[in-house]
């Protein structure tokens, strides 16, 4: 296996060196050389860490006075309002939440569907290179341009349909935003699902056809519990997506900054008041938005964290089974 | 008997049915997305477009020159901060399995990837418009930057790993020094996976607006002064689309269109020599 050879045998190897380009270099420059890559090559493997950890310590620095001024009940509280100098989070987080579950639940079937699609019906052919190329192209959509079909398109028919409902007819709210959200994450989940649905031993789904099960029976009682894991990941990286999106968000919730009533109300997430608010933002106002960003972060990088993991242990116990 | 098989078989292909079927309905938001933008797009597409300024409300004509050279400017800005930056990372992350740096590394790359955009455009506001006092275009390269680096270090550390070990072995054996290794056999053996990466990382931050909204900000004139705001074409978009004038709409879809062109061109690239890479192998 190639990964049996770690750096330190290559760093042994080339003390071995006196042929070929190394007799041109006198020796002492040549380990000069030699040790400053191997500076060059750490330090950079260094500034990542820093960079992760300067962007949470710039967060934490300015967001400090309104750390101070309200604490952890800066996301009890319900109202945000800059002339009177009192912020509390509360309705982003109830909107944030709102926005990216309800978009969770939409998109399920749909990168379900997916991924069943792709990793066990259709694995190979021009229709299935097809729709994989498509969602790819789905997810290569920058952000903004949905926001701009959501809010010419779909805002429209949204409000032809809260008329019809006798709801107040906004048009943007939840229920917009998180309709152009499912459609964005689809592309996340779906293409983790694959993966992981493709992973799933042959032998396993040939001892349940030889058995006599159909497809429908293998897929739900063989593929679906031997993926279960990876799709929760593909899940839960979507959501961390769907909580940090931010321009078709913005432009399509409303930006009302009041707890929202139903799913059809505007509302704000965390991401949307920030792009709203921060450009003419000063004082306790920006430190509150940096204090919103930083709770995002936060939450994001847990998500990923966990989503990540997940992953990981999937694709060392397949290669376990494999081996 | 024989109706619990029909019962199992007609359950197969109801199921079949319903995974096909919307599989393919998560086709249709993306031809209608696609459709629109061709269409509204198209029709304010003309050559005063590409090398015209914006003009006020109530002038007809005008264009988005100012938006697209924007555009160009913020993507070799953050090429030039990152791409050196992303590589680097990406070698030693290649080089170094195992360890308690490297380990720590790859999940810092994992958690920026994830970080949202948004908070990047905050770290670039903190950082660089706070200290010069203005709105910037290197302001906005930066927050770009950041976003270009965990796709940079990913892409090169995956195609790294995938170049034979002997090519190594055979270089590092004629006593050629390690970093000469690393430099001249190694890194041009993976420069095709390499270019992929960096387009994709192009790609995604070529229609990114959420880092701009407060660092290079939007400027509805030329500018090649790096400490004051730039324009950008999805900025541009996010402007024209909130605005309540019909004829900025009308540019907003011209310039969308103009910008899926550009990011499904760099992806349609990328692929492309992605391709041509996996069949050397």
């Amino acid at each position: 296996m190639i990964d049996n050879h770690s750096a330190h045998d290559t760093k042994v190897l080339c003390l071995n060196r006196p042929f070929g380009v190394a007799d041109t270099l006198p020796e002492k420059r040549f380990d000069k050389l030699e040790k400053r890559f191997a500076t060059i090559l750490t330090l950079s493997g260094l500034v990542v860490v820093i960079l992760l950890l300067a962007i949470f310590l710039s967060l934490l620095l300015y967001s400090m006075p309104a750390i101070k001024t309200f604490g952890i009940a800066f996301f009890m509280g319900r109202t945000w309002d800059a002339a009177a100098s009192q912020f509390g989070a509360l309705p982003f987080l109830v909107g944030t939440l709102l926005t990216s579950f309800l978009a969770l639940l939409i998109s399920i079937p749909f990168s379900m569907s997916i991924s069943i699609f792709l990793g066990e019906y259709f694995r190979e052919g021009a229709f299935s290179t097809f729709l994989k190329s498509s969602i790819e192209v789905l997810a290569g959509i920058p952000s903004v341009i949905y926001g701009l079909w959501g809010l010419f398109v779909l805002m429209p028919v949204v409000r032809y349909m809260e008329v019809k409902m006798g709801v107040p007819p906004y048009g943007v709210g939840i229920f917009t935003s998180s309709l152009i959200l499912a459609v964005m994450i689809i592309p996340f989940s779906a293409s983790i699902g694959r993966e992981v649905i493709s992973l799933v031993p042959a032998d396993l789904k040939e001892a349940a056809y030889s058995l006599g099960a159909t497809k429908y029976e293998v897929i739900k009682r063989i593929i679906i519990p031997y993926a279960r894991s990876g799709m929760i990941a593909g899940i839960l990286l979507a959501l961390g997506r769907a909580i940090g999106e931010t321009m078709a968000v913005t432009m399509l919730i409303g930006n009302s900054n009041f707890i929202p009533q139903s799913i059809f109300s505007p509302a704000n997430t965390m991401a949307s008041v920030i792009a709203n608010e921060f450009a003419e933002a000063t004082g306790i106002t920006a430190a509150s938005l940096i204090y919103v960003g930083l709770i995002l972060f936060i939450v994001t990088t847990i998500v990923n964290i966990v989503g990540n993991w997940i992953i990981k242990k999937i694709g060392i116990e397949a290669s376990r089974e494999i081996g | 008997m024989e109706r619990q098989v029909q019962f199992r078989l007609i359950k197969n292909g109801v199921f079949k049915i319903l995974v096909v079927l919307l599989a393919v309905i998560c086709l249709i938001p993306l031809l209608l997305i696609l459709y629109y933008i061709t269409k509204n797009g198209i029709a304010v597409i003309n050559w005063d477009f590409f090398t015209q300024l914006p003009r006020p409300i109530g002038e007809s004509g005008g264009g988005i020159f100012n938006s697209i050279i924007g555009t160009i400017i913020l993507i070799i800005l953050s090429s030039i901060i990152s791409v050196p930056f992303g590589i680097a990372t990406g070698i030693y992350l290649s080089e170094n399995k195992e360890g308690k740096l490297p380990n720590t590394a790859r999940l810092c790359v994992v958690v920026l990837q994830g970080t949202p955009s948004i908070v990047l455009g905050i770290i670039a506001y903190i950082w660089v418009v706070v200290p010069f006092k203005s709105f910037s275009a290197l302001s906005g390269g930066i927050a770009l930057s950041i976003m270009m680096l965990p796709v940079i270090i990913k892409t090169t550390e995956e195609t790294l790993k995938l170049i034979p070990y002997n090519l190594k072995e055979a270089s590092l054996a004629l006593g050629v020094p390690y970093y000469r290794t690393i430099l001249k056999v190694i890194l041009p053996a993976g420069i095709n996976g390499i270019l992929t990466g960096f387009l994709l990382s192009v790609a995604r931050i070529t229609g990114e607006t959420a880092p701009l909204l407060f660092t290079a900000f939007g400027n509805q004139f030329m500018n090649f002064n790096f400490l004051k705001p730039i324009d950008s074409l999805p900025y541009r978009i996010f402007f024209y689309a909130m605005s309540p004038y019909p004829e900025w709409h009308a540019f907003a879809w011209g310039a969308s269109f103009i910008l899926v062109i550009i990011v499904l061109g760099f992806n349609l690239i990328a692929r492309g020599i992605s391709a041509k890479w996996k069949v050397q192998f």
